[in-house]
């Protein structure tokens, strides 16, 4: 157990700016709202999942939307109201929160509505990285029920879907809502029970973004190496390290599609790879050859000073530092590659696992 | 015939020009207050010309980037944000340092308005609602209010009517409205807004000192100040937006370095006393920074040169190899005192400027003083100045093929014949005023960013109406009309979004409206 207070926000964004594999989208909004509420509200207490009385209501909360769209109808507490509206819906009371994904900037949003219930927040989410829709999940994947759910707008409406047939009809459903509502909506789902975030949730992501994010603000202001300080924090690889030569990208069914190829540098010299994303990253290449693929996680961090990359900042030029860290185990059976593997995301190829 | 004006933060350079062609050139330090440093400028290119054949004064100054870094003589200013019920959380000015926000008042309301995405209302303007504000703005001795509409970007009519509300209860002060700054990003928008209009005042003072300076001169040609994406504006338009002059330094460079060495795309080194500043041009103009600038510690998204700035140049002290430590070349420097303290002056630094002169770079001082350095000393630090800068060359080009280099700046002798990744070096005559120069010849300029769902508009359509839209703002800013192009044009997809959103921007460049005189 541990205090979420306003100055683990910045590591907090850090680490989950890695873990987002390039998608997430702009951090700094995320992390103003969630100051603000802690400063309002004071701190909030986060569990580790072995902490949890057996009888918890744990609900799952987070955004969704367009990040194009918050960065101007900057989101609100919309996470409380769908918190309360699925409460209300299930007659369950919520005993504590957990994200939905540690990537990006959902993986403070449960904060707020926490800070103003007095709930504590569990040190897991349904990622462990970032992913782009809402059925992409460990959870719905290893069985937990994606319905009913909430969705709030900031102006007072709710729409709660009370069953769809699949997670990937209530995200269809909850994203033609969003649009309606203006595209910065939160969701709320009913309560899960101890033993599903137990046994379904990737376990400690809040505390290792933290953790992630301390390395490198430790590392820069000792003028040491962030790449190592990253890796001795959570085990990966170096998959590659060099500079940005060419940005392709592409729309494609509101989707940032798009590609990345760097040319070696140092140890990499002369070798090329090339990364194809889907807002987030997904399949990277050596010199033609797949060496990382969905759902392990590949990074870009600035080689200088380990600051996360997005898909959208990338450009010719930057010098960079291609990660590599495992997928959670709850990913890698047949029912999370169904979801989340390379032929999910429409590659000719099949997922093999890193080796660190 | 023209004059350029640049302040930095060691120099005031001005520059005489007849069309392309530069008859005078003055370097004189900046003064405290900025203004008289500009006259003493001033007077020195137009020593023997008479004022009569002046038809335009153009300058890029720091008057309000320092009023902003000293808070002095900021507006008491209200922030009006028409969004409710949405964005509640982060009210306006919310990331501010608390003292700048407590030297221009900081009072902040939020207001029913805004639009959706689409173009939908969140909510229609509450004219009651405003009236309290209004009461309660008026309470507190407010002279300059910014307006702020959730996507006024791409509807602004609500912020007009809000505007036009406030100055008709108003009618003294001074009214900002958001969309005028251009980009999508409400927090960044409001932001630029608020600075604009706690400057009104700086604004409306130091032009008019100016003027009344240049009419004791009898000067009585118009004054234009620089923006900093390159372009001009005139007084009452500056009067009215002093934030755009925020940072034009590092941009009249560039654009001074284009005309100079007559190319429209390349990459353009300005090495200084202390820094050198690195940037791409584009089509003649500065490439903008496409992430958050911040401005005495405010984050904005202005329209900034995307310009890497290393502590590199003619006063950087050169520290050699004393192992385990390596051969280093700044990041101090001598800055000012370079000629006093560099070894060629008779001082007792080594600085970069001495290992040029040894290395037979340049004539400056009393190259006897440096006879005796060590050559392979010399080689290395040249050697590490020129891979530094090949660095960011690299960093800020567009693509991997070789692109021209031009070199300007008084420190510019630093670097050799050659740069990797340069397909050739230019160093144009009279690069030390390049900035200057830059001011002289600036365009006029109009820029607009909107979001379209190409479905409903159809994308020719849409292409057409912000290419107009860009047009007129130039030509309201100035523009002799037939002059004007549009010279950027931009398409953003906008993700998670129906109909095929899509963000569009513009940018529109013509000669300036003047009389000639000559």
């Amino acid at each position: 157990m541990w205090l979420a207070k306003e100055e683990h926000l910045e590591s907090i964004s850090i680490g989950a700016g890695i873990l987002g594999t390039g998608g997430g989208g702009n951090p700094y909004i995320g992390q103003l709202r969630a100051r603000q509420a802690l400063r309002e509200h004071g701190p909030v207490t986060v569990l580790d999942p072995e902490e949890l009385d057996p009888d918890s209501q744990i609900v799952c909360v987070g955004g969704i939307g367009a990040p194009t769209v918050g960065i101007e109808k900057v989101r609100d507490w919309q996470a409380y109201h769908a918190l309360r509206a699925i409460e209300e819906f299930t007659g369950k009371e919520a005993t504590a929160l957990i994200s939905n994904e540690i990537g990006g900037s959902n993986s403070l949003e449960p904060l707020i509505p926490a800070a103003m219930a007095g709930l504590p927040v569990v040190d897991a989410d349904g990622m462990g990285r970032a992913f782009p829709e809402f059925q992409m999940k460990t959870f719905f994947v290893h069985g937990v029920p994606y319905c009913p759910m909430a969705i709030c707008d900031e102006k007072g409406n709710t729409v709660i879907i009370p069953n769809a047939i699949s997670a990937k009809w209530a995200e269809r459903l909850a994203r033609a809502a969003t649009i309606q509502m203006g595209c910065v909506a939160c969701y709320a789902v009913a309560p899960m029970s101890a033993r599903q975030v137990m046994e379904t949730s990737v376990h400690h992501t809040l505390s290792l973004a933290r953790d992630l994010g301390d390395a490198v603000k430790v590392a820069r202001a000792g003028q040491q190496d962030p790449i190592s300080a990253i890796l001795k924090t959570h085990p990966g690889r170096v998959l590659f390290s060099g500079k940005v030569v060419d940005v392709e990208r592409r729309t494609v069914g509101g989707f940032a599609r798009g590609s990345v190829v760097i040319e070696g540098l140092d140890d990499h010299r002369g070798e090329s790879m090339a990364i194809e994303f889907q807002n987030e990253n997904l399949i990277a290449r050596r010199d033609g050859q797949p060496v990382c693929t969905v759902p392990d996680l590949i990074c870009l961090v600035e080689t200088e000073r380990g600051e996360p990359i997005t898909t959208e900042l990338l450009r010719y030029g930057f010098r960079v530092t291609v990660l590599g860290f495992p997928a959670p185990d709850l990913w890698t059976g047949p029912e999370g590659l169904a979801v989340v593997g390379p032929r999910a995301f429409g590659y000719d190829l099949d997922y093999t696992p890193l080796v660190v | 015939m023209l004059i350029g004006i640049d302040v930095g933060g060691t120099n005031t350079d001005a520059v005489l020009m007849d069309g392309t062609t530069l008859l005078a050139k003055a370097k004189t330090p900046t003064s405290g207050d900025v203004t008289s440093g500009i006259m003493a400028a001033l007077e020195k290119v137009l020593s023997g010309i008479p004022v009569q054949l002046i038809a335009g004064v153009m300058l890029g100054t720091t008057h309000f980037t320092n009023a902003l870094l000293e808070r002095r003589g900021l507006a008491p200013t209200a922030v009006v944000r028409l969004s409710l019920p949405a964005t509640r959380l982060l009210p306006p000015l919310v990331d501010w340092p608390n003292d700048l926000r407590n030297a221009m008042g900081g009072f902040t309301y939020m207001a029913s308005g805004g639009y959706e995405f689409d173009g939908r209302e969140i909510s229609p303007l509450d004219f009651d609602e405003l009236g309290e504000i209004v009461r309660d703005i008026r309470q507190k001795g407010v002279e300059a209010v910014a307006v702020s509409g959730v996507f006024s970007p791409v509807n602004p009519t609500q912020e007009r009517e809000a505007g036009a509300f406030i100055q008709r209860e108003l009618p003294h002060v001074q009214i900002t409205l958001s969309h005028e700054n251009g980009r999508v990003g409400l927090l960044e928008r409001e932001n630029a807004a608020a600075l604009n209009a706690c400057l009104a005042k700086v604004g409306e003072r130091s032009i008019s000192s100016i003027k009344q300076a240049m009419e004791a001169m009898g000067l009585t040609a118009p004054l234009y100040l620089s923006q900093n994406d390159g372009t001009l504006m005139d007084e009452s338009f500056a009067a009215r937006f002093p934030v755009f002059a925020i940072a034009s330094g590092p941009t009249n460079s560039m654009r001074g370095g284009a005309h100079l060495s007559g190319l429209s795309d390349c990459i353009i080194v300005d090495v200084g006393g202390t820094t050198t500043d690195i940037g791409a041009l584009v089509n003649g103009f500065p490439r903008e920074a496409s992430l958050a600038v911040n401005i005495a510690g405010v984050r904005t998204n202005f329209r900034m040169p995307d310009v890497v700035s290393i502590a590199l140049g003619g006063g950087s002290i050169v520290r050699p190899e004393t192992l385990p430590e390596p051969l280093a070349v700044g990041p101090e420097s001598v800055g000012f005192r370079l000629g006093v303290q560099a070894l060629v002056f008779g001082g007792s630094t080594l600085t970069a400027t001495d290992v040029a002169v040894a290395g037979g770079l340049a004539q400056l001082g009393d190259p006897a003083l440096v006879s005796g350095l060590d050559t392979e000393l010399g080689r290395r630090t040249l050697q590490q100045i020129k891979q530094r800068i090949e660095t960011v060359v690299d960093q800020v080009k567009l693509s991997p093929s070789p692109v021209p280099v031009v070199l300007v700046g008084g420190g510019s002798l630093l670097v050799g014949e050659s740069l990797v990744g340069a397909s050739q070096v230019l160093r144009p005559e009279h690069g030390d005023v390049a900035n200057a120069i830059g001011a002289a010849i600036a365009q006029v300029g109009g820029q607009i960013e909107k979001v379209f769902s190409l479905e409903d508009v159809g994308r020719d359509e849409a292409m057409a109406s912000i290419r107009a839209e860009a047009i007129d703002r130039a030509v309201a800013a100035g523009a002799m009309p037939g002059t004007v192009e549009v010279v950027e044009l931009d398409e953003i997809p906008l993700t998670y979004l129906p109909g095929n959103a899509t963000l569009i921007r513009a940018k529109a460049v013509g000669d300036l409206r003047i009389s000639p005189r000559g």
